[in-house]
């Protein structure tokens, strides 16, 4: 039986507590932490420098949103895995954010096992 | 100006904050409207600015001494005044973003903002009466305050 493969993981958030907190309280066996970013610019430039394959992403943040950056991501990489993790509780903005290209969302505040099952059912067919 | 309705979104996007977040209950006081001056602040103020739909902002103020229980509550070892500044903008985000469940997509955030107690008055628009909703959890105080049009 093959291995799963061990898949890198950034996370970019506008807020330094749930950069932490994401890293931390994530349990999935098969991610290894590449890297963190503020925003969508960062986000992009750390792309460059890490490859990640799985991205959490925050939407509402400075200098480029969410939502393009995702969009300038899957562009790049189409088979980036990206769990949308944003305070934004509308059901048009999860929408777009998949339509954009983003394969989950979970609404913040979270608990740490509503991040592990979303990254986990992110990761399903991986 | 908000109405009863709204205001319950607030609260309850503050109640399930704490529940989560902090996975301790936050008692919620009997919101009033602020008639002259400017709202009381705490030590930090995270203020989101709305448009769209709506204008105004949505702020939560808070004594540090809460922040730094509720950052331990969250397993946070990082006590600094960095990440003290970070959650105060961080919970008025999450109450604003999830507010959005019912205002919609047209109720547009900003980034947070946050400024301190010794700046001055809330830079709060000046035709607009803020509501404040006193949250008391565990032995601390804090505020939400919805300023709406």
């Amino acid at each position: 039986m093959n291995a799963l493969r061990m898949l890198r993981l950034m996370i970019v958030d506008d807020s330094n507590i749930i950069r932490r907190r994401i890293e931390r309280s994530q349990q999935i066996d098969r991610l290894e932490f590449v890297g963190a970013a503020a925003n969508g610019v960062e986000a992009i430039s750390l792309f460059a420098s890490t490859d990640p394959d799985v991205v959490t992403m925050d939407l509402t943040m400075p200098e480029m949103d969410g939502v393009e950056c995702v969009e300038r991501l899957v562009a790049l990489k189409p088979e980036l895995r990206i769990l949308v993790v944003s305070a934004l509780a509308d059901k048009a903005t999860a929408v777009e954010a998949i339509a954009r290209g983003a394969n989950g969302f979970l609404c913040k505040p979270f608990t740490d096992r509503q991040l592990n099952d979303a990254l986990a059912e992110l990761l399903q067919d991986v | 100006m908000v109405n009863e309705a709204e205001i319950r979104t607030f609260l309850e996007g503050a109640v399930n904050y704490f529940d989560v977040s902090a996975r301790q209950p936050v008692a919620v006081g009997v919101p009033y409207l602020v008639t002259t001056g400017s709202p009381p602040v705490h030590d930090y103020t995270g203020i989101i600015a709305v448009s769209g739909r709506r204008n105004g902002a949505v702020c939560f103020t808070a004594p540090r001494s809460m922040l730094m229980v509720l950052l331990m509550r969250m397993n946070e070892p990082d006590t600094s005044d960095a990440n003290m500044r970070d959650l105060v903008g961080e919970v008025a985000n999450t109450i604003s973003g999830n507010a959005r469940r019912d205002f919609g997509k047209d109720f547009s955030i900003s980034v947070p903002n946050v400024v301190e107690a010794s700046s001055g008055p809330l830079p709060l628009p000046r035709d607009l009466r803020p509501v404040v909703i006193p949250l008391n959890w565990r032995s601390h105080s804090a505020r939400l305050i919805v300023c709406l049009s």
